[in-house]
């Protein structure tokens, strides 16, 4: 374990990514006593200029609601939508690919199938399509979201599976009068989880990034506020009041790189042999 | 006679694809709150109870379900993907009418991608661990966490609103009657906003591609050999670690281009570019269930013509792919 955190920490990038996502974190969980009003709460007259008006940092949009509340109660949303719908993708992927992986033949060919079906459909296309027709509620965008960002982790997990399940290990397992379930469950899938976790880390940036994007179509949740509503909220006001796009989206920037930066450290850190190469 | 085989088996396999997504369309049909008919009719929530009567009729919803698929299928299968009421002609119509300008973008979007890509991988990986290096992956991973409609709407602040380089909206100057070169050089100067924020995000991915192949190829034992035999650092950069490298970064970059079409519905809602996105967004707006629907497969069926197209141009490109699989 120390060893891993020395690994991690020697990627400076990774800290850079776990203190900015912590900051995130930390003001997603503080807003409601930050601003115990709400997002929605008209405060101001719109269109107040950021850091002109005391109490309002970041001004008010459109209908005079401070934008700096938004953001914070924004944090909340892409945050849970992203780790809940990489769990539910993980959920589906996971059995699906060690099942694959491990008996072969055409359990393999028919979750192969239906694995690459689902990649070959654009990715996005096929999220608005869901989200629109089940009516945008954070339940159908989760969901939506875990639709389309499964079919990598299944492959990933028939790969790693399927070369785990060659090594001496499993057949010693086996010798030892193993179930199947069990050598799957308890021998291989453990030692699979490091490229898991690393393509794990990825997937919450890409869902927050999908999320927004929903949003910003106006595919979002109405009751909850967002980045991406915000940003679409705005969109025809940009020629006036620019701060009102930019920084919902600074925000979304921020957290994306987080999470990627801690992705490529946890790689680093978890996968050392596959250390990308030239890396100094 | 390898490929005309190869050729078949995929367009078999396409043809299955969009069958399914063809169902797919159908059960989402069913699946959505409220009744089919007033779903496809883009009227749900509306409800004009002879109006619905009238369309369930039309539609032959009294009929058993595998008899309604049996007929949707059909119905497409003869390019009939049914009619917007909301815009009052047949959705395939519209579709096609606004297919040019997305392919347009989506095309120029992916050149401009490879090209920078590809170009920035390069150059990073000749300066690797060096400070060049590090701006280059910085901004690669800047672009990576980008959402493209934020990059758009930045975009035409800056370049459209700021400093009036260039239009940031609509696909050519309304009412400016240009026609031939001029009209041409128009549209291209508002091609280039938003191809370009369409394409940042697949520009930062072709990077870290390129810079990682790069860096791997230029392990292997013929690039040492072309080294000892006193080649110059620049010729083996250019006709042996590059050539190798490329392969697998286009490979990937074709199979992936097809993802440009869905980011296309965000690029093209900001910049009103008359595309299939700015149609999907409408249908969107509009409720109108039939459009959205027809877009969504025939984006499909635009990425998997394009997926073979690609593979195919790499079978003749690289005989040992063909071998392989």
């Amino acid at each position: 374990m120390s060893d891993f955190w020395s690994r991690f920490s020697r990627n400076r990038g990774a800290i850079l990514g776990l203190v900015l996502l912590a900051a995130v974190i930390i003001v997603a969980l503080v807003a409601p006593l930050l601003f115990p009003k709400g997002p929605w709460q008209m405060v101001q007259r719109p269109f107040l200029t950021p850091f002109a008006t005391e109490g309002l940092p970041l001004g008010t949009d459109t209908l005079g609601r401070d934008v700096a509340a938004g953001l914070a109660y924004g944090a909340r949303v892409s945050l849970l939508v992203g780790l809940v719908s990489t769990l539910v993708a993980l959920a589906i992927g996971v059995p699906l690919g060690a099942v694959a992986g491990y008996y072969g033949g055409w359990v393999d060919e028919a979750a192969m199938r239906f694995t690459e079906f689902f990649q070959t459909i654009p990715n996005f296309a096929l999220a608005i399509v869901l989200v629109a027709i089940l009516e945008p509620t954070l339940t159908s965008i989760t969901l939506a979201i875990a639709i389309v960002s499964w079919p990598p982790v299944a492959r990933l997990v028939r790969a790693e599976v399927l070369s785990l399940s060659k090594r001496e290990f499993v057949d010693a397992a086996q010798l030892a009068g193993l179930s199947n379930r069990r050598i799957l469950l308890g021998q291989i899938l453990p030692n699979a989880m490091s490229p898991i976790i690393v393509m794990a880390s990825l997937m919450v940036a890409t869902a927050i990034l999908l999320e927004s994007s929903l949003a910003f179509l106006g595919l979002g949740d109405p009751n909850i506020m967002s980045w991406g509503y915000m940003i679409g909220a705005a969109r025809t006001v940009i020629r006036s009041a620019w701060w009102l796009s930019f920084f919902p989206g600074l925000a979304i920037v921020i957290t994306v790189l987080a999470l990627n930066l801690i992705g490529e450290g946890l790689n680093d850190a978890m996968n050392p042999h596959l250390n990308r190469k030239g890396r100094a | 006679m390898a490929i005309a085989t190869t050729v078949l088996g995929r367009l078999i396999k396409a043809a299955i694809t969009l069958l399914a997504i063809v169902v797919l369309n159908f059960l989402l049909i069913h699946a959505a709150p409220g009744d089919p008919a007033a779903v496809m009719a883009g009227e749900a929530g509306a409800a004009d109870e002879i109006f619905i009567a009238q369309l369930r009729e039309r539609f032959g919803l009294d009929q058993p379900l595998y008899v309604q698929l049996w007929n949707y299928v059909g119905n497409i299968i003869q390019f009939d993907l049914g009619y917007s009421y909301r815009q009052g002609a047949p959705v395939f119509d519209l579709i096609m009418e606004r297919l040019p300008a997305t392919l347009l973008l989506t095309l120029t979007a992916f050149g401009i991608s490879l090209l920078f890509g590809v170009a920035m991988g390069v150059a990073a990986s000749a300066r690797v661990g060096r400070a060049g290096d590090s701006v280059i992956t910085g901004i690669a991973l800047l672009f990576y966490a980008t959402p493209l409609y934020w990059a758009a709407l930045m975009a035409v602040l800056v370049f459209s609103v700021w400093l009036g380089w260039l239009p940031g909206f609509g696909y050519e100057t309304v009412g400016g009657g240009f026609t031939g070169l001029s009209r041409a050089l128009d549209i291209l100067k508002h091609l280039i906003l938003p191809a370009t924020t369409l394409g940042l995000f697949f520009m930062a991915v072709y990077t870290r591609m390129t810079r990682a192949s790069m860096l791997e190829v230029a392990q292997m034992d013929f690039v040492k050999t072309a080294r000892a035999k006193g080649l110059p650092d620049r010729v083996i950069r250019r006709r042996h670690i590059l050539r190798n490298a490329l392969l697998p970064v286009v490979t990937l970059a074709g199979l992936q281009a097809g993802q440009l079409v869905g980011g296309a519905v965000l690029t093209e809602t900001v910049f009103a570019w008359p595309g299939i996105g700015r149609l999907m967004f409408e249908s969107l707006q509009a409720r109108d269930y039939n459009t959205l629907l027809g877009v969504f497969l025939i984006s499909a069926a635009m990425v998997i013509l394009f997926n073979i197209v690609t593979d195919l141009v790499y079978r003749l490109i690289d005989p040992r792919i063909g071998a392989t699989r």
